[in-house]
């Protein structure tokens, strides 16, 4: 039976953690507004690549790139995304659980995030490299992992190199989700912003006539890679917000979780100081008697 | 006639700049241009360098990641890895910049940091030539 005072000081604890779940949600929920909105802010950049290579599409009609070639698969990349930190619910063991169908002997993985990186150790697979990503992913890093993972698939280390991440369905659902990255089968359009369907390019309305310098073939070739990388950088940003917004419910079910337990043991330690009290009238009673 | 081009600058984290101005000089693949007003619709790609753009009396100077351009009658759209004013660049981090990503290129490295080290060395390059540039 414990004691009033040992009740007190487990409500006190409770409590304690109560307010830090609490904190960690309201930070998971404006980290998740950041992704978003940075996902959001690159909708300019995305409708001018869209723009130069609906244009250079449609003047091209047989074009050869190298990261355009389809091998047969022998060797499989995939670019692991998953996130630094835990207590964001059932995320990470959702997609590893998905990274372990996958076949260990024709399977490399590029890890972007710790717990992917863990995993792939854990598990003893074959890990051709870690990338970090901070809270709001930059450019620069979805770059240095597109950039390996194109030259994996050129030096023909990979024949084929897919992503997988946390997409972002809605706050409360979140999905593992395996993306093909290379090799590029048709020229799309780019997208930005969250939980957007991408569109394939329709040839056919010719909005100006365009020179290219020095041909379109140069330009479409260059522009390839940089669309893989804003692609990359979307998805990013894309697990980023899955992940938060997954924290998010975490920490708010842990706190009203703990909200419930405070309820329950003020429960029991009122009823506790309530028998306390009247075991103690009783023996006060008992005493007059005896001596009246 | 239209007296102005729209210049409008835009990387995947930002659209860094957007203004009218009356004449662009930037580098593409095939040399340096002077873009006026009524220019020939061009697509070309963009060499990591700087962007001088003349409005009025002003002269505003930007340092540029590689990327592409395309050139309507009377617009100038940028597409690029970075974009920054010559007066947000700071000389000093530049340089260190600098130093470090050449540092990093002349150890053994592995290619995708080599990659991504050139990149880097590129982008402080065009920050510090765009910065000495409106010094002098």
């Amino acid at each position: 039976m414990p004691s009033t005072r040992d009740i007190r000081r487990r409500i006190k604890s409770v409590k304690n953690t109560a307010q830090i779940t609490k904190a960690m949600q309201m930070v998971a929920a404006a980290k998740m507004r950041r992704a978003q909105s940075a996902a959001l802010v690159g909708r300019p950049y995305a409708e001018l690549m869209n723009a130069i290579l609906t244009e250079a599409v449609q003047r091209i009609t047989a074009f050869e790139h190298p990261l355009m070639t389809a091998r047969p698969i022998k060797k499989r990349a995939i670019i692991l995304v998953s996130t630094d930190r835990g207590l964001c619910g059932g995320l990470n063991s959702n997609l590893l659980r998905e990274a372990g169908k996958l076949d260990k002997n024709t399977t490399v993985f590029v890890a972007a995030g710790k717990k992917g990186a863990q995993f792939v150790a854990r598990t003893k697979r074959q890990l051709a490299a870690e990338f970090n990503y901070k809270d709001t992913p930059t450019f620069a890093e979805a770059r240095a992992i597109s950039q390996f993972a194109q030259e994996l698939f050129l030096k023909g280390e990979a024949d084929a190199v897919d992503i997988l991440y946390t997409k972002f369905v809605s706050t409360l659902v979140q999905q593992p989700k395996l993306v093909p990255f290379l090799p590029v089968g048709k020229i799309q359009a780019v997208q930005a912003g969250i939980g957007d369907k991408t569109e394939e390019l329709k040839p056919g309305v010719r909005t100006d006539t365009f020179e290219f310098e020095a041909d379109e073939e140069s330009v479409l070739g260059a522009l390839l890679p940089h669309s893989l990388n804003f692609q990359m950088h979307q998805i990013l940003l894309e697990a980023k917000a899955s992940e938060q917004s997954a924290r998010m419910v975490a920490m708010k079910n842990a706190t009203d979780n703990a909200k419930q337990l405070i309820k329950d043991l003020t429960l029991e330690y009122n009823k506790l100081r309530q028998a306390n009290i009247t075991k103690e009238l009783l023996e006060i009673a008992s005493a007059q008697m005896a001596v009246g | 006639m239209a007296a102005t081009l729209k210049l409008e600058i835009v990387t995947p984290e930002a659209k860094t700049y957007s203004d009218d101005v009356e004449m662009v000089t930037l580098t593409g693949i095939e040399g340096e241009m002077g873009i006026y007003p009524q220019h020939m619709p061009l697509m070309t790609q963009l060499v990591a360098g700087e962007i001088i753009a003349r409005k009025g009396a002003e002269v505003i100077y930007l340092a540029v990641g590689d990327g592409f351009v395309q050139i309507t009658g009377d617009r100038v759209a940028i597409l690029t890895d970075m974009a920054i004013l010559a007066e947000n660049i700071d000389e000093a981090k530049a340089e260190e910049a600098r130093q470090r990503a050449e540092s990093r290129l002349t150890e053994k490295i592995t290619e995708s940091e080599a990659a991504a080290a050139g990149a880097a060395l590129a982008h402080s390059l065009a920050q510090l030539k765009v910065k000495r540039r409106t010094h002098k």
